[in-house]
């Protein structure tokens, strides 16, 4: 209740009010995570159920237009699945990869940007310069690798059945620098001041000034970058699955969605890649708007560039 | 200077090794050499014979120092596909690639500058907060959604423009170059477009922050005091200034376009290297995916030396820091 009291008079939450952008952005997030969380209570259909499947549905447009059908109200897609629920499924798996992927991202990256930080030294200029070379390399480039590689080392087959958990490991991998840079940055600046040193007269052992008292101070930097990431980590598996590189045709991702609209773009079924193409934006945009409010409101000294 | 120039050389020398040790360990442990010369239909004693001949047998450090060697003298492996040298088929889509990324940096940089500027100029004002809310509506726009977009609105509504291909191209020299045919003009309009349209919006973001940065500073505000025009202090003195940090980290974001036109060119089947990567992603190609893998990586290992190399050049700090 007391913390409900402090959450109420904070300035979080008073500069949250005050922007309209932010609380906008905020209620689309909240009704688009819902939808993908409940996607099997409301979805009209089951895309994963071959036998409700029919192909003489296939490629039907939406109920407004001629030809459509109520019972599809954004159309059907190549394989006669109902366009409207396989997006919330695919919605439901981007978010799901999307969230496990700055999830781990977030271990590796607090883990050595942690270590990186407070030992300083060989140590940090070592870990900084893999960061460093990775970071240059640019993530998407590094994730297509990646995935490149496992797909020819584990066959297209087994790479598809296990594409969930890959494709969090390749984006969680390709990401983690970006975690250790910021934590390193903001452990370097935590570590000098008056509490660490009292800490330390006290008697308290390295590990549990790190992991105790440091780390909750590092938080606000990483909560930013954290709503970036999840953004970016979406971004990069539609790029992956478009390139046929993460979730299969059959268990579409909103990417793959796009991708095996693309081919029949051109005989004029614009709405198989438009609708999971503008789920896909908005779902980004929101994220990347509340990313910059949040940068604003808790202006942490960000890392640069 | 030449201290800090041997210790950036030597670093992308390692970097190099490091990639180089990676894409022989992918090809020790994916790709199998035999099959890529001789196919699937031979007896596995002449398989044995030929393994033995190669020197796959010889220990992982022997075979590595060969690979290196063999690197450095430009011989990256057979593409099993291809039938050719690896290095021979990249280099022959290299020019496809080199141009589309040409062409979109020209419109990034034709763009940015001033629309950065004047965005920094005027922070408050309609038009550059219509610019700004654009830039992250278009950070949010994937590649390759925006690549199919301008597909389907200027080739398949209105034909204005070829939807894939290279069109005509004309022999210079070995480079296959589409810029001086029309036809190719006008099959580069559309991909580099698409191609620009994810970093556009960062470099204008860049340039806005720099040059508010530097309109800050005292050397400004001291020629505001001087009595100096408008103009002279924001194009001469404050620009100026801006340009460094955009000269660096833009030189790292116009490498990170390679990544990007692994997706452009699948959509609009652009002849060039990430087209032919994906393909030998799905033929199993191993030689040629660590082959790309290595001249990639050397291309990037190069551009960020030589970015590394101008920004010691020009701002000392960095060399007296690094040094510690």
């Amino acid at each position: 209740m007391k913390q409900w009291k402090r959450f109420k008079n904070s300035y979080f939450l008073h500069s949250f009010k005050r922007d309209r952008v932010a609380i906008v952005s905020f209620v689309v997030l909240l009704t688009l995570i819902l939808l993908s969380i409940l996607a099997p209570v409301i979805a009209p259909h089951n895309p994963y159920d071959t036998t409700t499947i029919d192909i003489m549905n296939a490629e039907m447009p939406p109920s407004w237009m001629e030809d459509g059908n109520p019972d599809f109200v954004l159309g059907t897609d190549i394989q006669g699945r109902d366009l409207l629920s396989t997006m919330l499924y695919g919605l439901r798996l981007s978010v799901m990869i999307g969230c496990g992927a700055v999830f781990l991202q977030a271990i590796i990256g607090i883990f050595i940007g942690m270590i990186s930080g407070y030992a300083g030294g060989k140590v940090d200029a070592f870990l900084m310069r893999i960061a460093d070379v990775q970071l240059s390399f640019s993530t998407l480039m590094v994730a297509i690798m990646i995935s490149a590689i496992f797909q020819v080392a584990f066959g297209v087959g087994r790479y598809e059945q296990l594409a969930v958990p890959l494709l969090v490991l390749i984006i969680g991998l390709a990401e983690w620098p970006q975690y250790a840079r910021t934590v390193r940055a903001s452990v370097l600046g935590e570590k000098n001041k008056e509490y660490v040193e009292a800490a330390r007269v006290i008697g308290l052992s390295s590990k549990r000034i790190r992991w105790r008292h440091i780390l909750p101070n590092t938080m606000s930097p990483v909560l930013v970058i954290s709503t970036i990431q999840v953004a970016n980590a979406v971004m990069s598996e539609a790029a992956l699955s478009f390139l046929g590189l993460g979730m299969p045709v059959t268990k579409p991702s909103l990417g793959s969605l796009i991708n095996s609209g693309f081919e029949y773009i051109f005989s004029g079924s614009w709405w198989i890649t438009l609708f999971p193409g503008i789920l896909l934006v908005v779902f980004v945009l929101v994220i990347n708007l509340l990313g910059d409010w949040l940068r604003d409101v808790l202006n942490p000294k960000l890392y640069k560039g | 200077m030449f201290a800090f120039a041997v210790r950036r050389i030597t670093q992308a020398i390692i970097v190099m090794l490091v990639i180089g040790l990676l894409g022989f360990s992918i090809k020790q442990k994916i790709g199998d050499p035999v099959r890529d010369i001789v196919g699937v239909s031979v007896s596995v004693a002449e398989r044995d014979a030929l393994r033995e001949e190669l020197g796959l047998n010889d220990p992982f450090l022997a075979q590595y120092v060969r690979f290196i060697k063999n690197a450095v003298h430009g011989d990256l492996g057979m593409s099993f596909f291809f039938k050719r040298p690896t290095l021979e088929v990249i280099l022959s889509k290299a020019p496809a690639t080199l141009e589309l990324v040409f062409a979109s940096s020209l419109i990034i940089i034709l763009l940015s500058i001033p629309l950065g500027i004047y965005t920094a100029i005027n922070p408050r004002n309609l038009p550059s907060r219509i610019i700004m809310g654009g830039s992250i509506v278009g950070v949010s726009i994937p590649v390759f959604l925006t690549a199919i977009i301008l597909i389907y609105i200027f080739a398949v509504e209105l034909h204005w423009l070829p939807s894939y291909g290279r069109g005509e191209t004309v022999n210079v020299w070995g480079w296959e170059s589409g810029f001086l045919t029309l036809d190719g003009l006008k099959h580069l309009i559309l991909p580099s477009i698409a191609l620009s349209s994810i970093m556009l919006p960062l470099f204008i973001r860049l340039i806005r922050s720099e040059m508010m940065e530097t309109l800050e500073t005292e050397y400004v505000k001291f020629a505001w005091a001087k009595g100096l025009s408008r103009r002279r202090i924001w194009f001469l003195h404050a620009f100026k200034n801006t340009l460094l940090p955009v000269i660096t980290v833009g030189g790292v974001q116009l490498g990170i376009l390679i990544a990007y036109t692994i997706l452009t060119e699948t959509v609009f089947q652009w002849q060039g290297m990430g087209f032919m990567f994906l393909e030998a992603v799905e033929r199993s190609d191993t030689s040629l995916l660590v082959a790309y893998i290595i001249v990639v990586g050397a291309l990037f290992v190069v551009v960020n030396t030589i970015v590394d190399l101008i920004y010691g050049l020009v701002n000392p700090t960095i060399r007296i820091t690094g040094r510690k």
